[in-house]
């Protein structure tokens, strides 16, 4: 059995070796041209000159496009029609490519690219979500919003209302390996790209409509990408489509790779936000009324940002039951980057709404914090007693078990955060050091100590349905080599290696015995980005079907020839048995072929159950939710608000894992890059719109010696209780959430700065200056 | 362009480079089709195009896309495809990375798999150290340091032996074939007559900085003359009380002599930029270049450092912190470079703070140094300095006087600090605000007050 092992990941050697091939080391042919884009300097305004004649007469220039040279503009967007390749008459922030320059070089076309001469007539700019609240600057008509019984009503009729409202700032993705693509005009004006994409399907679409062929006439290829988040679902857009354009105009493979400045200035990140909250509570903290507004800053175009601010809603009840709950979400125009999917797809910022509110309620009524987590959390479905948490449940507790419903009338059927948070709160020991930290903080002036706990529970599907779709294509040879190929993308989160040890499994091989290939569009057609954590959820299941089916033939065949039932035929170890016989793998796979058997087959999976009406805000929009928690305790220094995390205990769960350390794997990295977000992450622009965190000098992704000193990470282990793949659970966003807790023990420990009358109210990135502002108010200096 | 030659993963190459700032990067992916080296960011901040150069000095880390050709006559780079066996055994750092599931997407993974090389070659085990500049977005680093503790016990593998060997007959060579002239001198008085006479040269050390006016601004500097090779300019002297740093003195070399004399000092060099930055970085480099946020200055302003600066046969000194006029302004004439800097061996009440957005490998938005004599419970001298708070590095005078004559009481340091408010006025930028550049500035000197009196005061020393 290959599913459930901690096998390396499948590319391991090849990385370590440096012989893994991404996108920008695959040999070119000769005569390959380089892409660099013009971009604009101004937030937002119409051009009124455009002077490009240093550019063309520039070293190593063969060609220079703009909007006059391609009336019929090519359109990037992965929504709407709205994101113009190149600036067509008016720019709508700094950092959109106006110009194309290709040259025989990278650094000429770069250095080329610095050269346009652009004048504007400028226009206001908005850059805030004031400024876009104030000049109704939105996408859609108005606010999106949902709710369930009525907020206002309980907020009024509780005994006491707590508000507030915070920033959360956004975040590059910082993937190591910038956004490049490149294209090779094909005989038939056809065109093939490479492209470092979770989304080769949107590259093909994209590249096909700009081309004006069939999608049948582009073919995309993506062996492996170096680090995606959600940056490269759509941001990869631009270059393919310029690439293309390119190439057919040269009739030559030309090649976009952005230096990572440019892609810092032109690529999305995660959406910023402000969260206004106003909850009603008893004095216990349980939550009886919440309204929270979303203030999304989305950028110059659409992009994702619907998805992502609906995502943001659907996670703003996180573990906790609101009976009476409102979300209203503006989704709000503004000249900055278009901002985009990354890791959690607006969950996260959901999130940490809701946990801010049980922070700042827990301080209001001067209580555990921990304690008014669990007061507020679902119900266990089906059980209950000591460890189920609905001891706390009192007089809101029913005698029937019916499971609670979400913000979003969806039954919370697999709510485990009561055993799961019981058993962290145990192994991290939480309580005791909760108390040493208080002694601890007693006797140091300069330094302070906080710890939190906080809980994670993330829906998993595609939240447009119809994207809950996989395939993939496996071939036996007639030597019994076997190749997978799937929909999925591998960016590093080892899905091909869990693919694979599927396949493995279902045909009684060692995984080694799978060669996994590069996604490809002329493989597996129609495929969905390789987002929303379902890669091995739906690739795998997809692999298992392709996998029975070509084991069944093949089971049937041999099953024939001695004359038993198919049922008694086992595949395992490398063998076939059957009748008393062994064989192995190959020799039946030869027989098969020379039976004139088809050793080949596609395979196909949608995930079932699933419906949503996001319009109403109401439906079963996941298949099931993954649950973790996080206990994070740090310490600052009260003097200059620098800040580290000292031990971080996570427990979290991925069902029956699929591979148990590549599972760990994601939880850790999850964490360390959302303690990042939440910490020394700050994106900063300008007055005039600019960004000016966009290298790595000055945007401060975790180092190594910001994870954790003890760093103790879990799965919780017990199988996922819907039909997954080896009922396991998706990985790769979930655990991200972890990292709320990171934000909530600095909360704790500035507030033990304080004589507790006045809330902490830190905002994110609580970077060492926004640490040292909250300790001076909790000292009374503000 | 004359030829220059290296080892490359102990193979001898000849090279004409395409100019004199070619990167030893492009070099590698674009025409040696060496792709295990990738691009991460291109100024030096992410390690995932660290080499190993090996040089008579030893073997050490560098970031390849600041790195331009001249700089490796004479000199073995190893990459990431260099550091398997001649057969293709792995390294025991690249069997280690494996097992211990180091790599995820693998693109930072050669840069981590060479930082990890060196750092085994040398018996290192403070891998945060060594590895603070590799950056990794997907593992969380957890299984990376796991990998590098695993393969600390392991033998260095022969074939990572032989560069240091092979180095010195590659270096006799190549020295033959290499124009001498003023590309990369070796004579330090024939190149001040030189650059006396060529002013308009632009003059390279380390290129931490340089390697950006090319890769970023995208430049083309005039009569780039390379500094590596004046040996004298390298040297670290003992003059009676006094140490005399050469400028071209690299910040790793000057933070293994600040260790056992300045240990303050050395804490915050650790977390001056990274491993592979301090391997490349000069202290010469850091003060010409006359940065407002550069570290090397406050504390030896801190501690009453004198430069020496010279001009053909002419030398002069000047107190470091004089050198300093203007914001990107300094007193140094056209022809004169900086050959050194002098130090007291001893300042036992020096301490450095170095206030960054990260810990390691981060700009300062603030560097404060502080250098307070206290006898009999009176303040008798004070020197205090910062970065980050004015437009050059800048002693806070104000805050000197408040607190010399004065008793070493809260009052006075509550003065002190007041006083700070008149000696800048710093600007806001990406890295922090104006009013929290001031009101760290001042709680630095509070901060110095406790860690004289022994209190713990650095959120690094806590254990978990």
């Amino acid at each position: 059995m290959s599913m459930g092992k901690p096998l390396p990941h499948d590319s391991a050697p090849l990385h370590v070796t440096g012989a893994a091939r991404y996108a920008d080391d695959v040999p070119l042919p000769a005569g390959a041209l380089h892409l660099a884009f013009g971009l604009s300097t101004c937030a937002h305004g119409v051009i009124t000159e455009m002077d490009l004649a240093a550019v063309r007469a520039a070293p190593g220039v063969v060609a220079v496009f703009s909007a006059e040279d391609w009336p019929d503009m090519p359109d990037c967007s992965p929504s709407v029609h709205d994101e113009p390749l190149l600036a067509t008459g008016r720019v709508h922030y700094v950092g959109q490519p106006i110009f194309l320059v290709v040259a025989e070089s990278h650094l000429a076309a770069r250095k080329a690219a610095r050269l346009g001469r652009v004048a504007y007539d400028e226009l206001p700019a908005l850059l805030t979500v004031d400024a876009a609240l104030a000049a109704n600057s939105r996408f859609e008509q108005g606010p999106v919003v949902w709710s369930k019984g009525d907020a206002a009503s309980a907020i009024a009729l509780a005994p006491l209302v707590t508000e507030g409202s915070f920033e959360v700032g956004g975040q590059e993705h910082f993937y190591l390996e910038g956004q490049v693509a490149f294209a090779l005009p094909g005989e038939d004006g056809g065109v093939s790209i490479v492209s470092s994409t979770q989304h080769p399907t949107e590259i093909q679409h994209k590249v096909a409509h700009a081309l004006h062929l069939p999608m049948s006439a582009v073919r995309v290829e993506t062996r492996r990408m170096g680090g995606g988040f959600g940056g490269k679902e759509s941001q990869g857009n631009a270059l393919a489509i310029a690439c293309a354009m390119a190439a057919r105009a040269t009739v030559r493979a030309c090649k976009m790779r952005y230096d990572r400045d440019d892609d810092m200035m032109i690529t999305g990140k995660r959406h910023d936000l402000r969260i206004a909250y106003r909850v009603g509570h008893d004095a216990e903290g349980r939550i009886l009324g919440v309204e929270f507004t979303h203030l999304f800053r989305c950028g110059w175009s659409q992009d994702l940002s619907l998805p992502v601010a609906d995502r943001a809603m659907l996670h703003a009840d996180n573990c906790y039951h609101l009976s009476d709950v409102r979300i209203e979400s503006h989704r709000l125009r503004t000249n900055t980057q278009s901002a985009t999917a990354y890791r959690g797809f607006g969950g996260p910022q959901g999130m940490v709404g809701i946990e801010r509110v049980l922070d700042h309620v827990a301080h209001a009524v001067g209580r555990e914090p921990l304690d008014v987590r669990l007061l507020n959390f679902y119900r266990s479905n089906g059980v209950g007693g000591p460890g189920t948490g609905q001891r706390f449940s009192g007089a809101h507790s029913p005698v029937n078990s019916q499971p609670q419903t979400t913000p979003f009338h969806m039954e919370v059927e697999d709510f485990i955060g009561h055993e799961l948070v019981a058993e962290l709160e145990k192994s991290s020991q939480y309580r005791a050091r909760k108390a040493e930290i208080a002694a601890w903080n007693s006797k140091n002036p300069i330094l302070k100590r906080g710890i939190a706990l906080t809980p994670v529970k993330f829906g998993i599907s595609f939240t447009l349905t119809w994207l809950n779709q996989a395939g993939a294509l496996v071939h036996v040879y007639q030597d019994g080599s076997i190749i997978l190929n799937h929909g999925g993308t591998e960016m590093g989160q080892g899905l091909n290696q869990k693919v694979a040890q599927v396949a493995a499994d279902v045909l009684g091989v060692d995984t080694g015995a799978v060669k996994i290939t590069a996604t490809d569009t002329s493989k597996v057609p129609n495929t969905s980005a390789t987002a929303a954590s379902s890669g091995s959820d739906l690739n795998g299941m997809a692999t298992r079907a392709a996998c029975e089916t070509i084991k069944a033939r093949m089971a049937a065949f041999i099953a024939d020839k001695h004359g038993v039932s198919v049922g008694s035929v086992k595949f395992a170890d490398g063998q076939v048995r059957v009748a008393g016989e062994v064989y192995g793998f190959a020799q039946v796979a030869a027989w098969a072929y020379q039976a004139r058997i088809s050793l080949s087959s596609t395979g196909y999976y949608a995930t079932p159950k699933i419906t949503w009406d996001r319009v109403k805000g109401k439906g079963r929009p996941f298949l099931y939710f993954a649950y973790g928690a996080a206990v994070t305790e740090v310490v600052i220094d009260t003097l200059t608000g620098e800040n580290r995390i000292l031990r971080a205990d996570l427990l979290h769960d991925t069902g029956s894992s699929l591979n148990p350390d590549l599972d760990i794997g994601q939880v850790e990295g999850a964490y360390v890059q959302s303690a990042g977000w939440l910490t020394t992450e700050e994106l900063v622009w300008n007055s005039k719109g600019m960004l000016t965190t966009h290298t790595p000098s000055t945007y401060k992704i975790p180092a190594c010696s910001d994870r954790p000193d003890v760093f103790n990470v879990a799965l919780w282990g017990k199988p996922n209780r819907e039909d997954t793949i080896g009922k396991s659970k998706a990985v790769g966003e979930p655990p991200f959430m972890l990292g709320i807790s990171a934000l909530y023990a600095l909360s704790d420990a500035i507030a033990a700065c304080g004589d507790g009358s006045v809330y902490v109210a830190l905002d994110a990135p609580a970077t060492a200056e926004r640490v040292l502002m909250a300790v001076r108010r909790q000292q009374g200096h503000v | 362009m004359s030829e220059i030659a290296f080892l490359l993963n102990g193979t001898p190459v000849r090279v004409v480079p395409e100019g004199p700032t070619q990167t030893l990067l492009d070099y590698l992916r674009d025409t040696k089709g060496l792709c295990g080296t990738k691009e991460g960011c291109n100024e030096g901040d992410c390690g995932a195009c660290t080499v190993m150069v090996t040089d008579a000095k030893g073997a050490q880390a560098l970031n390849a896309c600041i790195l331009f050709l001249p700089q490796l006559d004479g000199k073995a780079v190893r990459t990431v495809e260099g550091l398997s066996g001649p057969n293709g055994e792995h390294h025991p750092v690249q069997t280690a990375m494996v097992t211990h599931h180091g790599s995820q997407c693998g693109f930072c993974t050669p840069g981590f798999c060479v930082s990890m090389a060196v750092g085994h070659l040398a018996g290192r085990q403070d891998h945060d150290t060594v590895l603070a500049g590799n950056l990794c977005r997907c593992t969380g680093y957890a299984p990376i340091i796991r990998a590098a503790q695993s393969a600390e016990t392991a033998p260095v593998p022969e074939w990572m032996q032989t560069d240091a060997f092979n180095v010195a007959q590659i270096s006799s060579g190549a020295r033959g074939q290499t124009a001498p002239g003023h590309l990369s001198p070796r004579n330090l008085d024939a190149f001040a007559d030189w650059y006396a006479a060529n002013p308009d040269a632009t003059l390279i050390a380390g290129a931490t900085d340089v390697g950006l006016w090319v890769t970023k601004q995208l430049r083309d500097l005039p009569k780039p003359t390379f500094l590596g090779q004046l040996a004298d300019l390298q040297r670290i002297d003992r003059q009676g009380d006094a140490l005399r740093i050469g400028a071209g003195v690299t910040i790793e070399a000057l933070l293994q002599a600040m260790i056992p004399l300045h240990p303050s000092f050395a804490e915050m060099l650790r977390r001056y930029a990274s491993l592979q930055v301090r391997n490349a970085a000069t202290i010469g480099g850091n003060i010409a270049n006359g940065s407002p946020i550069g570290d090397g200055p406050p504390p030896l302003i801190a501690m009453g450092a004198t430069l020496h600066l010279r001009r053909g046969a002419q030398r002069r000194d000047l107190p470091l912190e004089e050198f300093f006029l203007d914001y990107r302004k300094q007193d140094r004439q056209p022809g004169e470079f900086v050959e050194a800097v002098s130090i007291p061996v001893s300042a036992p009440a020096l301490r450095v703070y170095k206030l960054s957005k990260r810990f390691d490998q981060d700009i300062s938005a603030v560097c404060g140094a502080f250098n307070v004599t206290i006898e009999s419970g009176k303040v008798t001298k004070a020197r205090i300095a910062f970065g980050g708070m004015a437009g050059t590095p800048k002693r806070a005078r104000a805050a000197e006087a408040a607190l010399i004559g004065q008793p070493w009481s809260e009052a006075t340091l509550a003065a002190a600090r007041d006083a700070m408010a008149a000696d800048y006025q710093p600007l806001t930028d990406m890295r922090a605000s104006a009013a929290y550049r001031l009101v760290t500035a001042q709680n630095m000197l509070t901060r110095y007050a406790h860690d004289l009196a022994g209190s713990p005061v650095s959120v690094l020393e806590v254990q978990p």
